[in-house]
């Protein structure tokens, strides 16, 4: 009997010496009713708590695809594919290197690390400041994470490639019986699957690649992936790859906005930083260089 | 294959070499069977015995020398070695029932699927085996519900349902415990009044003085010394044979 | 006075659990209420066994809750809203896993079963035949499974040879029945080389062909006793027949991260792992009873 109590007592000592604190450095919470609002980006960002002191970590998708992200590989960065996001060009890449400049960072003091799609919005804490990936806003997605404004107003489009059955669709109906594909986690699903609804049940693949692949071997008559993306695509990627056109937004306008972990007080900064960007018409002139000649495809009436 | 011609020898081993490995267990082992006669090979352990009963069911390949039976060299190559065994029916030390079939079935599947038997024949018969021998209530049971000396009864009698004209007994008893042995012992005595002929290894000499037309005595390879059982049992000639008979009474077991 | 023998429930090698080998055994019968009553010194193990496991297990309990992560581990994995929204909808593409690892599995069974067969045969003129299995077991256990449905998947369409579908369901399905039966085919050949060879001998003696001995001797022993293991690939299988999302197939898996990635959360992942567990475990039950059920007949028959 003894023993049995002796034994209890330890488990029970054992349970509270291992028991947590609180964290002591929580983030505070980003209400900020009480103090008056930063007046720009680098001073928000100077007072703001980094994942690592004096550096903007960016997190993206590894491989970059272009338009997103431009240079090519590199040497120095070797473990990045398509291209080195550290070379800050491509749409996404030259935005970076404008709210990075306007939080105050040169651009030496700027990180990246990969992070999966499905990392994005894992639990728990961040090893990235933001994250951008193309990643489009919705209400749902709100309540996991913290999103910035958006950098940019993105419509799906349909690549498929010549002598297809749908090459030369024009409406949302003549799509109905077709195969359709997109890439995982993309709002290019949820359109095919809401606006669309074709008959036969859409492909979903776990990336760019595999949409790709799939197409080029005839398994599926087209894929959806965003009007950018599909520029690339059918450039790059797809012999033969035509794009058929873009879908009319349906609903609320789609947009690209960057991620933060949830009530992080960093957000405030990094609007700040956008909304400069978009009032100097920098953000229009990187739109302008990267994207330009991406914007134009006839639209597939609903 | 079941001609009786007379004269003719049911076995006849003609310089028998078998070795295993470096292991020479059989040196030139000669010996003929006629029709109905009922031979027990005795010898201490290792000197072949079982290793002489596997060869001439073909279970062992040999090395030399050569095995007729009824009439046919059944160690010539290309002979069909299933063909050979339907009329040769073999009992081991270890029984070897099947374990996943009824006593039934045990005795039933090779009549149905080698000798193509229709099944209700087959079953008849072999609860007509059972009834003889005196399990005809275990025909439903599985082989792990019987005792010894019942698993090796229903051992002999899946030999027998292939009506064989030959049964090769490998020291079938030695497995079983002493009060188990006399019912067995009694299956054979019943086969060999039947007129089967016989080739039984075996250490129980009570049985072999009984009812062996001939006993040959194995030793180093070789039938060293082979007759009448009265004969070697009584008054054997070679001194290997009364020196192993000598250990064998000591032992108590004669 | 010590208290030997093991915890029970935690595996017991020592003989009876609570039994101490230095007291004479209580008699037979009523030991149960025995043990259970305090006092006697097989009872007091059982009572700390219980205690110490409640103690431990509620400790990890409140461990966790308090830890300063569990909100948001609560709200991502274990979210109602979306639990119940995701639930009909990764069950209703489950049904394209379903079919997939219920029509590789048959084949599965049956291609090993040759493979190990081959694999047995004894003598010289068969030696290809036994090569050939060696190899295709060697080879489909060592490539991964995700290359043979990815090369397969969109290699062979890629090919655009004439006459071979280009259903992705089709090639994931052949690309599990290669890789599965390379696996099962050496359970097959442990269960079979577990038969002893007096079976073969007794089968052979009778008469019958080597074929006729393998099919009514030693295979129906043979699967017997290998049961428990094939049930352990037939679940991987299960488990495998997500790869086919890799070809672009929405089922099980997929449809989970398509929620998880559109509402930012994992909880349709826990609904998937649930609807396994609810499939899976029957299966287990329903193995242990088949094996009770046949351990008495694998008794007796050979005694040595």
């Amino acid at each position: 009997m003894r023993k049995f109590l002796l034994g209890l007592a330890v488990l029970a000592i054992v349970a509270a010496a291992c028991a947590p604190e609180e964290d002591p450095a929580e983030p505070i919470d980003s209400g900020g009713t009480t103090e008056p609002a930063p007046v720009d980006a680098a001073s928000c960002a100077a007072d703001a708590s980094l994942v690592n002191d004096g550096v903007l970590t960016v997190g993206t998708g590894n491989p970059a695809f272009p338009p997103w992200w431009e240079g090519g590989t590199t040497d120095a960065n070797k473990d990045w594919e398509f291209n080195d996001p550290y070379l800050l060009q491509g749409f996404e890449g030259a935005t970076v290197g404008a709210v990075a400049e306007q939080l105050g960072f040169s651009s030496d003091q700027i990180e990246f690390v990969p992070v999966p799609f499905g990392k994005s919005f894992a639990p728990g804490p961040k090893d990235f400041d933001l994250v951008v990936q193309q990643i489009s806003y919705s209400d749902k997605r709100a309540q996991a994470v913290d999103f910035s404004e958006s950098y940019y107003e993105v419509n799906q489009a349909l690549v498929s490639v010549e002598g297809s059955a749908i090459e030369g669709a024009t409406t949302l109906d003549e799509l109905k019986g077709a195969k359709l594909g997109a890439p995982l986690g993309t709002t290019s699903f949820d359109y095919v699957d809401q606006n669309i609804q074709p008959t036969e049940e859409p492909a979903v693949y776990n990336d760019l690649n595999g949409a790709v692949q799939a197409l080029k071997n005839g398994q599926v008559d087209g894929i959806v992936v965003d009007l950018p993306t599909a520029f690339f695509v059918t450039a790059v990627q797809i012999p033969k790859g035509v794009i058929v056109g873009q879908f009319p937004t349906v609903g609320a306008q789609e947009y690209f906005a960057f991620a933060l972990e949830k009530d992080s007080a960093f957000t405030d900064c990094v609007n700040l930083a956008l909304q400069a960007i978009k009032d100097d018409d920098t953000q229009s002139a990187i739109q302008q260089e990267w994207l330009s000649d991406k914007a134009s495809a006839p639209v597939i009436e609903g | 294959m079941s001609e009786h011609i007379a004269e003719r020898p049911a076995i006849v081993i003609d310089g028998l070499h078998k070795s295993f490995g470096n292991l020479r267990v059989l040196r030139g082992v000669d010996l003929e069977v006629a029709d109905h006669e009922v031979i027990c090979l005795i010898g201490a352990s290792g000197s072949g015995k079982s290793t002489l009963l596997r060869c001439v069911n073909l279970l062992e390949p040999i090395d030399a020398g050569r095995i007729v039976v009824e009439g046919e060299e059944i160690t010539a190559r290309g002979v069909d070695v299933d063909a050979i065994r339907r009329h040769i029916g073999i009992v081991f030390q270890s029984f070897n029932l099947f374990p996943h079939m009824t006593v039934l079935r045990n005795i039933t599947l090779a009549p149905i699927k080698v000798e193509g038997t229709p099944a209700s024949r087959a079953e008849a018969e072999a609860r007509e085996l059972l009834d003889r021998f005196g399990l005809a209530e275990k025909a439903d049971e599985y082989p792990d519900r019987l005792s010894g000396g019942q698993q090796q009864r229903v051992a002999i009698m899946r030999a027998l349902a292939m009506k064989p004209d030959i049964m090769l007994l490998d020291e079938v008893t030695s497995a079983l415990d002493p009060e188990l042995v006399a019912e067995v012992l009694d299956v054979i005595r019943e086969l060999a009044v039947a007129g089967m002929t016989m080739l039984i290894a075996t250490h129980e000499m009570g049985f072999a003085r009984d009812i062996a037309t001939r006993v040959c005595f194995l030793d180093d390879g070789v039938i060293a010394e082979q007759g009448p059982p009265e004969r070697i049992f009584g008054d054997p000639e070679h001194e290997r044979t009364r020196q192993f008979l000598a250990r064998i009474v000591a032992a108590g077991r004669m | 006075m010590k208290v030997a023998g093991g915890v029970p429930g935690l595996g017991s090698s020592r003989g009876v659990p609570g039994v101490d080998p230095e007291q004479p055994l209580p008699p037979p019968g009523n030991r149960r209420s025995r043990i259970l009553s305090v006092g006697e010194p097989g009872a007091r193990s059982v009572w700390v066994a219980v205690a110490s496991t409640l103690v431990f297990f509620g400790v990890a309990a409140v461990l966790i809750v308090r830890s300063p992560g569990w909100a948001s581990i609560k709200a991502t994995f274990f979210d109602r809203e979306v639990f119940a929204d995701s639930l009909p909808k990764i069950v209703g593409q489950f049904s394209t896993n379903v079919f997939i690892f219920l029509v590789a599995e048959a084949f599965v069974l049956i291609v090993a079963l040759v493979l190990a067969v081959l694999r047995s045969l004894s003598g010289p003129v068969f030696a290809p035949l036994r090569l050939l299995a060696i190899g295709y077991t060697d080879l489909f256990r060592g490539i991964p499974t995700i290359l043979v449905i990815s090369l397969l998947g969109f290699g062979m369409p890629a090919l655009q040879l004439q006459g071979f579908p280009k259903s992705e369901i089709f090639w994931a399905i052949v690309a599990l029945v290669l890789v599965y039966s390379a696996y099962v085919a050496e359970v097959y050949r442990a269960g079979i080389e577990s038969v002893h060879p007096s079976q073969t001998a007794a089968a052979r003696s009778l008469g019958l062909s080597r074929l006729q001995s393998m099919r009514h001797v030693v295979l129906p022993q043979a699967v017997r006793r290998v049961i428990p293991p094939l049930l352990n690939d037939f679940i991987g299988l299960q488990k495998d027949s997500a790869l086919v999302a890799f070809l672009g197939v929405i089922e099980g898996l997929q449809q989970a991260n398509i929620i998880s990635q559109a509402t930012f959360d994992f909880t349709p992942y826990v609904s998937l792992a649930i609807v396994y567990l609810v499939i899976t475990i029957p299966q287990t039950r329903f193995v242990d009873w088949l094996v009770e059920r046949d351990r008495r007949q694998r008794q007796g028959g050979t005694q040595l």
